[in-house]
């Protein structure tokens, strides 16, 4: 159950060598500045750019490339959502959807049927016959199914673009920064979607994106890119938590922690969560409905490190951990800490002085107080 | 019936009169709407072709398409003339192929027309083809559409409008063709004979009336033809999404 890849192909100056392997199930975020290949690397996964001989790719067992083989396109079982919606003019939205429906059943059965492929059945759309009504209402449109896309809002249409996707019945699905092009008001619009797609469909999914939050809130697994090559690969908590990641080397460098909720209507219009150890964390009172999971992104330069346990500080959240690692200090005097939360496995990090380290002493092992000025919630 | 009898006597003879023109506008008719259908068939191919390719001399076969718009078409039917002729290789193929030849015939006509109006036909649709772009066709094929499958479902219904310029440009190009029609056609009445040769024969005859009646009929048509297509092209006008 995984997927892998190795292409190699170059546009112009621009050259793509990516290799790496993902897990056949979950969502993995492609993460890295513009221009650094992640949306050729998802076209040349589909089949729209063609790379150079000797490469592979592989999805849960079916090959797509490899030596000798190069499935077209639209024999492909992959699901595309583009930056644009793409929606035909010329159809309806339902019309639209209908257009992969179409086209599914074959391509799904006769896939399946050859390849003797035996995925891990959850759900119909896994089965390769999706369930139109299913889709819909999982996307929410069943309201405007006779609308013509034109009249539609951004928001809107990205939606019908993901339910058409899912619709052509995909072993793999590919979303090249499906927000990148929506505004604030949108992009909430669409994230609850996303997030009860991921929690129920499925299939394996490769979102490519470029901002820390959909990341941090969306992504079980990473693969960071620089430069058109897989710099670092892994669980999502573990590559965030590397001290040495191109990521880490920038001022977004940041780390994810999972809490559970304690009490919703905390004092102060706080609400109040615990980390798996059992430490508080406090943060702007959450609205009910949201779901129990909740993820929290805390940026490396908003965390400061003490010997003691602070007494009289106005920070709230104070997190007990132990040094697990230290970077080598930057060009700006600036060193990297990588802790581990007492009592779990989660990696925090946190971006301090080289000159606070030295008096501090700072060495691995050490256990230490961390105090969190600013946290984001990812619900 | 008394009074009807010297009406049906001057019908009669109004007939009469213009059998030729009845047969030249049949003609006519038949021969723009068979090169306007020819055209569609022989222009998408070339269409999508040229709007699609990447090749270096694509230019030379661009220029070839459009030397009708610029060339006298009594040059293209002096060599489409040629060509058909014993010697020419058209001849020599009908030959081979044991019919015919094609000078002075039906048949001939459709092949001068279809070569005089290509432009009229492939320059719409190879500018609506480029118009669509690439990535709606990349969206059908990740949906699993096939390259034929992609054609007919996204490029020509999002061509409606070009497609409609196409065919009227290209009948109504062929309807008032006068210079290729006469060098292959040869001018015979009731066979090869176009209204506007007709038009042409009558005003030499000073038979103004009649010139008056086809001329001012053809100019209304092409008119009202000319009329449909602007007027639903701007409801076929598209909205990108």
């Amino acid at each position: 159950m995984t997927i892998r890849a190795n292409v190699s192909l170059s546009r112009g100056a621009f050259t793509l060598q990516a290799q790496f392997e993902a897990p056949g199930q979950g969502v993995t975020a492609v993460f890295g500045r513009s221009g650094s290949g992640k949306s050729t690397l998802l076209r040349a996964l589909a089949g729209l750019e063609t790379p150079q001989p000797g490469g592979a790719i592989s999805v849960n067992g079916v090959t797509w490339l490899g030596q000798g083989i190069n499935v077209p396109v639209h024999q492909r079982r992959v699901g595309y959502v583009f930056q644009e919606p793409g929606l035909f003019p010329h159809l309806c939205v339902r019309g639209n959807l209908e257009y992969a429906l179409k086209r599914s059943v074959g391509r799904g059965a006769q896939r399946g049927g050859r390849d003797g492929v035996q995925g891990d059945v959850q759900g119909d759309v896994q089965r390769g016959v999706p369930a139109f009504d299913e889709v819909t209402a999982l996307l929410g449109l069943e309201n405007f199914l006779w609308r013509n896309p034109v009249t539609l809002s951004g928001g809107e249409k990205q939606r019908v673009a993901i339910a058409r996707a899912l619709l052509s019945s995909p072993a793999l699905l590919l979303m090249d920064e499906p927000l990148a092009a929506l505004d604030l008001h949108s992009k909430e619009e669409i994230l609850p979607f996303l997030d009860r797609l991921f929690a129920s469909a499925g299939i394996p999914v490769l979102y490519v994106s470029h901002a820390p939050d959909e990341v941090a809130r969306l992504a079980d697994h990473l693969l960071l890119m620089e430069e058109g090559t897989v710099l670092a690969q892994g669980p999502l908590a573990d590559v965030l938590g590397r001290v040495d990641s191109p990521l880490a080397r920038t001022d977004e460098a940041f780390s994810v922690i999972h809490c559970d909720i304690v009490e919703l209507d905390g004092p102060c219009h706080l609400s109040v969560l615990s980390t798996a150890a059992g430490d508080r964390v406090y943060v702007p009172r959450i609205t009910a409905g949201q779901r129990q999971d909740i993820r929290l992104r805390i940026n490396a330069r908003d965390v400061s490190l003490c010997n003691q346990r602070p007494v009289g500080s106005s920070i709230l959240n104070i997190l007990q951990a132990t040094i697990t690692q230290l970077s080598a200090s930057d060009n700006k005097g600036q060193q990297l800490i990588q802790l581990r939360l007492a009592g779990s496995d989660e990696l925090l990090l946190a971006r301090i002085s080289e000159y606070s380290c030295q008096q501090m002493g700072l060495i691995n092992g050490m256990d230490i107080y961390c105090q969190i000025k600013a946290i984001a919630l990812l619900c | 019936m008394v009074s009807l009898m010297p009406l049906q006597r001057s019908n009669h003879r109004w007939l009469m009169l213009f059998e030729n023109d009845i047969a030249a506008l049949w003609i006519t008719l038949r021969l723009a709407l068979i090169t306007a259908l020819a055209l569609l068939m022989v222009g998408t191919p070339l269409a999508w072709w040229l709007a699609n390719s990447r090749w270096r001399y694509k230019a030379v076969i661009e220029a070839a398409v459009a030397l009708p718009l610029v060339l006298p078409p009594t040059v293209i039917g002096f060599y489409l003339l040629v060509a058909m002729g014993p010697d020419g290789p058209i001849g020599q193929f009908t030959n081979w192929l044991g019919v015919r030849p094609l000078a002075f015939s039906f048949t001939g006509l459709v092949l001068g027309s279809v070569v005089y109006s290509l432009p009229f036909v492939v320059q719409p649709l190879q500018s609506t083809f480029s118009g669509i772009g690439r990535a709606p066709l990349e969206v059908a094929a990740t949906l699993g559409a096939r390259p034929l499958d992609r054609f007919l479902t996204i490029v020509v219904p999002l061509s409606r409008s070009g497609y409609l310029t196409a065919a009227v440009l290209g009948f109504a190009h062929t309807l008032g063709e006068f210079g290729v029609v006469l060098m292959i056609g040869g001018n015979i009445p009731g066979q090869t004979q176009v209204l506007s040769i007709a038009i042409y024969d009558h005003v030499e005859s000073l038979e103004y009336a009649s010139a008056h009646w086809l001329a001012g009929s053809l100019l209304v048509f092409s008119f009202f033809l000319l009329l449909i297509v602007y007027g639903l092209n701007r409801r076929f006008d598209m909205v990108k999404v």
